[in-house]
């Protein structure tokens, strides 16, 4: 019998927000990609919460845009309700949050992947990896078909091996009740891949028929929307927003779950992975948070032209009939009518160890891998994975430099460098309280850090990036220029100063050092400043922040020069470190299993002492100088 | 950790015999010299000075002199690290040079690391390869001592402490934080009110420990002293003689061997932690050859032993034994139980110890530590043996507690920053970022590094997500 064999560049399994941002990376850099999905329907689904963004996750949306993915601008054209959170606080936080439409979202994308040349999308589940010599050639599908490709981008998010389970009724299933993709696995692990089971969950869905809103208060979007891409024209994307609705457990439903725990698949052992901590089901914040008599539970639109609307904060994995009581105690949702069932979902993914910062397998040459299946959660995480592993395969195949951003660079650095040097026992949510430098890693200054990477990599057009020159110039030009405009301590500015709450000056000063004052800021003092030239309102913001923050921006910028000294201290892939005397064991076998690529990364291995770094630093200097 | 910032440390050993040089070495050792040195004559500056020149002038300390010195300037790269370098030789003995150190930690420098001099020597290509390896073993060594004092020497209540305040700390970083995750969650308002009086508390607490540690106490550090002697000499008397009334325990050190007893007491402002090998007791019936074996250790790490003779008893083998273990070491033998007819003389110990080699270093004193007769010429002898050199503090120990010390206020000046924010009206994730400084340098105290404590702090206490 014969079967098809087919030769592409890059193969892509799975289309999710992943697979998606590797398939479109590739495609758009000139390679023959195929990418599979066990169902084109299930392209870019969201089979979670109905939105993207929020807290760090937003900072990722962003960076991802200024690399040139594809996240940003697609929920731009798809959201239903926006929101900048953290407003009130200081830049670094702002963190943008949309409503999507999730039929839209997956609809967008998919024209979007349909009409990118050198892009086929496949349905078929990829059973097998072909690799000879530690080098990938190809996989293969459950029918047997071939194909030869000089790459491999593993996406498969949480379809491996998959299990929905909920009270005693467990499917064998993807999200959704999609088909679970049950070969792969074992043929990973046949290759000597180390994998592990997590866990995670979702609310119900239902009907919006049967909610009493008049119950529950309104939560609106943002009066002046803010469009997650930089490509994109704020003015084109304001429009009327839906609204989400918050309301509150209280001690009843808590007493219906408490009662009901020796039925949860959590508790009966029935559920082996592990769960995060930081998205625990209403079960696990009962027990864990018995103190709190009532916890909040968001009421979210799934999309314009459905009914069915998602249970922030109530995910699940109780059987069915405990689902409706506890539901049902809900002000709001006493009448509730359940459309899709609270699941727990199981899934097989790798110890994310065994990856280089490049997201590259250390002992597979061409094998990458991205999203979920690297044991992170969440879509932003997965989208900014899918755009590097999918960079970094077309790089190698193009025979050029591969990019590792590092974590002074972006949270996608922080994110992959966690991800790759940390122990990790749950799926990993990317949090702002991560990023060490994230006065510098702001949302709003995405482009400035990252266009020039986009744009020579080949993913940011010419425009684009000469348009972030231009800005940048602005806000450094227009800096100095304000530094240069000296103000007296005359009248007119005396009484401006009382006008505005700020104390007056007893010396001459110039308009950057007032712009610091909190009470002040570039717009305000227009009137001391005539030869103002006309800029951009991003400019303004830049400007704005630069100036306000310059004491603790500077202060950082310091402790990154420190660390980039560490980072730049290269250490070879091929070290055995068994060898070097004066290590102790502990970090002789850390060492040796991680491989780091850097003193620094070697440094953030849990296990490795400041001592032993040291001893690597002379050990590295003995190298050198023999 | 791979860092070029300037560093400082006391280069001799700690003693107030002859000259003591304290050393700075990088980039801003020569400012920082300029901010403590005054030339006895003129006003060049060390910065603008010739390299491998002597200069002779005042320490400073807010206009009041605190040493006569020699500082002696070496411009990069013709240096020990490589890098610039002060030497400071001062000879006002161990608590000028303390406090010389002191004021050049806070004139910008940081406390030498254990072995870091070397260190930096070697990376900066000073030192021969061949020696990599010893330069490891220095780095090895002088680590584990270091680590072994913050740890063993670092008083149970003190540690307790530090451990309260950082939890406290980690608290408040994980709320805030908490609320930047999930903002719609946990409520922020006003947040800078609430936490600024915490701090202020949190930071008189930190003040009150810096106070304390002034006194020494932080780490006991002191001569390490041992009291040697067969049962039923008098060594426990002695050591309860020595402690007096107001028994100046400073500390009570549960370590491994709990027969063991330690206490830190001060003698004319020297301070001593004096082991009593009282335990040893407990095989007194056999021949005390495990006793012996515990003696002999703990004689081999001692700065200075006092052995106790029963006077008036006859020298026996065991008296002798104990003799030959300390004859290599500082020492003083006390004959005691003058009170009762001697049997045993001065002159009869002086037989045994001048078959020494160095036998006649040996200090003899008649006292009848139950009269207290005798114990005053005793303390002179041992202040004698300090002010001259013989006897002196291990440095590493004094070096650990200057780390904790500059450790506890770095840590104030963090806790100022984050109330200045909170003042000055600024958003409160910029508080983080101090607080997370302060919580980061508390944990070198004790020994410990950040990792995930965060990430687990929030996870832990705050109900988070979807």
């Amino acid at each position: 019998m014969a079967n098809v064999k087919e030769e592409y560049d890059v193969l892509v399994v799975g289309a999710g927000h992943a697979g998606c941002e590797a398939a479109l990376a590739c495609a758009r850099l000139g390679l023959e990609t195929i990418m599979f999905t066990v169902s084109v329907e299930s392209i870019a689904m969201m089979p979670c919460n109905p939105n993207i963004g929020g807290s760090s996750k937003g900072h990722l949306v962003r960076e991802v845009d200024a690399l040139g993915g594809e996240m940003g601008k697609n929920i731009d054209k798809t959201f239903i309700q926006s929101k900048m959170l953290n407003k009130s606080k200081g830049p670094a936080v702002h963190s943008l949050r949309a409503q999507a439409d999730k039929q839209d979202y997956s609809r967008e994308m998919r024209i979007t992947l349909e009409n990118t040349e050198h892009l086929t999308i496949r349905q078929a589940e990829v059973s097998e990896l072909m690799v000879k010599d530690n080098v990938i050639t190809g996989a293969k599908t459950f029918s047997g078909a071939e194909y030869h490709t000089k790459a491999v981008i593993l996406c498969t998010g949480t379809y491996l091996k998959a299990r929905c389970i909920y009270g005693d009724v467990s499917n064998p299933t993807g999200p959704n009740g999609l088909q679970a993709a049950n070969h792969l696995t074992d043929s990973l692990k046949s290759l000597g891949i180390e994998m592990y089971r997590f866990k995670t969950g979702t609310p119900a869905r239902v009907d919006k028929r049967s909610i009493d809103f008049s119950k529950m208060e309104e939560q609106l979007g943002d009066e002046v929307i803010v469009p997650f891409s930089f490509s994109t024209n704020p003015d084109d994307i304001q429009k009327e927003q839906v609204s989400c609705w918050l309301t509150y457990t209280n001690e009843r439903t808590h007493q219906i779950i408490k009662d009901n725990l020796d039925r949860s698949p959590l508790y009966s052992g029935m559920i082996e992975g592990t769960g995060p901590r930081y998205c625990p089901s209403i079960e696990d914040k009962v027990v864990r948070f018995a103190d709190k008599n009532r916890h909040q539970v968001f009421i979210e639109p799934e999309g314009n032209y459905t009914n069915e609307m998602y249970l922030g904060g109530m995910s699940s994995s109780l059987p069915e009939d405990v689902q409706y009581e506890m539901y049902r105690t809900v002000p709001g949702l006493e009448n509730v009518k359940i459309v899709r069932n609270a699941y727990a979902i199981e899934y097989d993914c790798i110890n994310p160890r065994q990856l280089k910062p490049t997201l590259e397998f250390k002992n597979i040459k061409g094998l990458f891998s991205g999203g979920q299946f690297n044991g992170s959660s969440g879509y932003e995480e997965a989208a900014a994975q899918g755009l590097i592993a999918g960079i970094n395969a077309s790089m190698e195949i193009l025979g050029r430099e591969q990019i590792i951003l590092d974590r002074s660079q972006a949270y996608i650095g922080v994110l992959i460098d966690d991800l790759v040097t940390k122990e990790n026992h749950e799926p990993y949510r990317m949090m702002t309280s991560r990023a060490e430098y994230r006065l510098i890693l702001r949302q709003d200054n995405a482009d400035l850090r990252l266009s020039k990477i986009g744009y020579e990599v080949g993913l940011v057009p010419e425009d684009v990036y000469k348009k972030v020159e231009l800005k940048e110039r602005l806000i450094n030009e227009e800096i100095e220029r304000l530094e240069k405009i000296t103000v007296g301590a005359g009248k007119e500015i005396s009484l401006f100063l009382e006008k505005n709450g700020s104390t007056p000056l007893k010396t001459g000063s110039n308009l950057a050092e007032l712009i610091k004052r909190p009470e002040l800021d570039y717009e305000k003092l227009g009137e001391f400043d005539e030869k103002r030239p006309q800029i951009p309102k991003d400019v303004i913001e830049q400007i704005n922040i630069n100036l306000k923050y310059e004491g603790y921006i500077k202060r950082q910028l310091k402790q990154v020069e420190q660390y980039k000294k560490l980072e730049n201290k290269k250490l070879s892939e091929n070290f055995d470190y068994s060898q070097i005397t004066g290590l102790r064991n502990e970090a002789k076998q850390k060492l040796n299993m991680y491989k780091p690529l850097s003193i620094g990364q070697a440094s953030r291995i849990s296990g490795v002492s400041p001592a032993d770094i040291s001893v690597l630093l002379i050990y590295l200097e003995q190298q050198r100088r023999k | 950790m791979y860092k070029t910032d300037t560093i400082a440390a006391i280069s001799t050993a700690m003693s107030n015999s002859g000259i003591g040089i304290i050393r700075i070495s990088g980039e801003d050792a020569f400012i920082i010299a300029d901010k403590i040195f005054t030339p006895f004559k003129g006003s060049r500056k060390i910065e603008d000075a010739v390299s491998h020149t002597i200069h002779y002038g005042y320490i400073m300390d807010k206009g009041k002199v605190v040493d006569e010195v020699l500082l002696m300037v070496m411009k990069s790269p013709n240096t020990y690290t490589r890098e610039n370098v002060v030497e400071i030789n001062s000879h006002g003995g161990i608590l000028v040079m303390q406090k010389i150190l002191r004021l050049i930690l806070e004139s910008g420098a940081r406390c030498a690391e254990p072995g870091e001099f070397t260190k930096r020597a070697f990376l900066n290509g000073r030192i021969d390869l061949s020696q990599a390896e010893a330069v490891i073993n220095v780095i090895n060594a002088k680590n584990d001592m270091a680590l072994d004092m913050s740890v063993n020497q670092l008083k149970g209540s003190i540690s307790k402490k530090v451990v309260g305040i950082r939890e406290n700390i980690l608290h408040e970083i994980a709320y805030i934080e908490a609320a930047l995750d999930d903002p719609e969650h946990y409520n922020m308002e006003d947040y800078g009110i609430e936490l600024k009086p915490k701090l202020i508390e949190i930071r008189e607490e930190l003040q009150n420990l810096l106070d304390t540690a002034d006194n020494g106490r932080i780490v006991t550090e002191g001569i390490k002293t041992v009291i040697l002697g067969k049962p039923n000499v008098g060594k426990s008397s002695l050591m309860n003689s020595l402690l007096g009334e107001d028994r100046a325990i400073v500390t009570d050190i549960a370590g491994t061997t709990r027969d063991i007893l330690e206490e830190n007491i001060r003698i004319n402002g020297i301070s001593l932690n004096i082991i009593d090998t009282a335990g040893i007791r407990d095989t007194e019936d056999i021949v005390e050859k495990i006793g012996v074996d515990r003696a002999k250790n703990l004689a081999s790490t001692a700065d200075l032993i006092i052995m106790v003779l029963d006077s008036s008893v006859p020298i026996d083998d065991d008296d002798r034994e104990i003799i030959n273990i300390i004859e290599n070491k500082k020492a003083i033998i006390l004959l005691n139980k003058s009170d009762l007819d001697m049997v045993t003389s001065v002159d009869n110990v002086k037989e045994i110890s001048d078959n020494f080699s160095n036998g006649h270093d040996k200090k003899i004193i008649t006292v009848s530590i139950k009269e207290n007769k005798g114990i005053d010429i005793l303390t002179e002898t041992v202040k004698d043996m300090f002010y001259t050199g013989d006897i002196s503090y291990n440095d590493e120990v004094y070096l650990t507690s200057e780390r904790h010390k500059s450790a506890i206020s770095d840590s104030i000046n963090s806790l100022n920053c984050v109330i200045e924010s909170i003042e000055s009206g600024m958003p409160e994730d910029f508080f983080t970022i101090d607080l997370m400084n302060a919580y980061e340098t508390m944990g070198t105290i004790i020994g410990e590094q950040v990792g995930d404590d965060l990430v687990n702090e929030i996870f832990s206490k705050f109900c988070m997500g979807k």
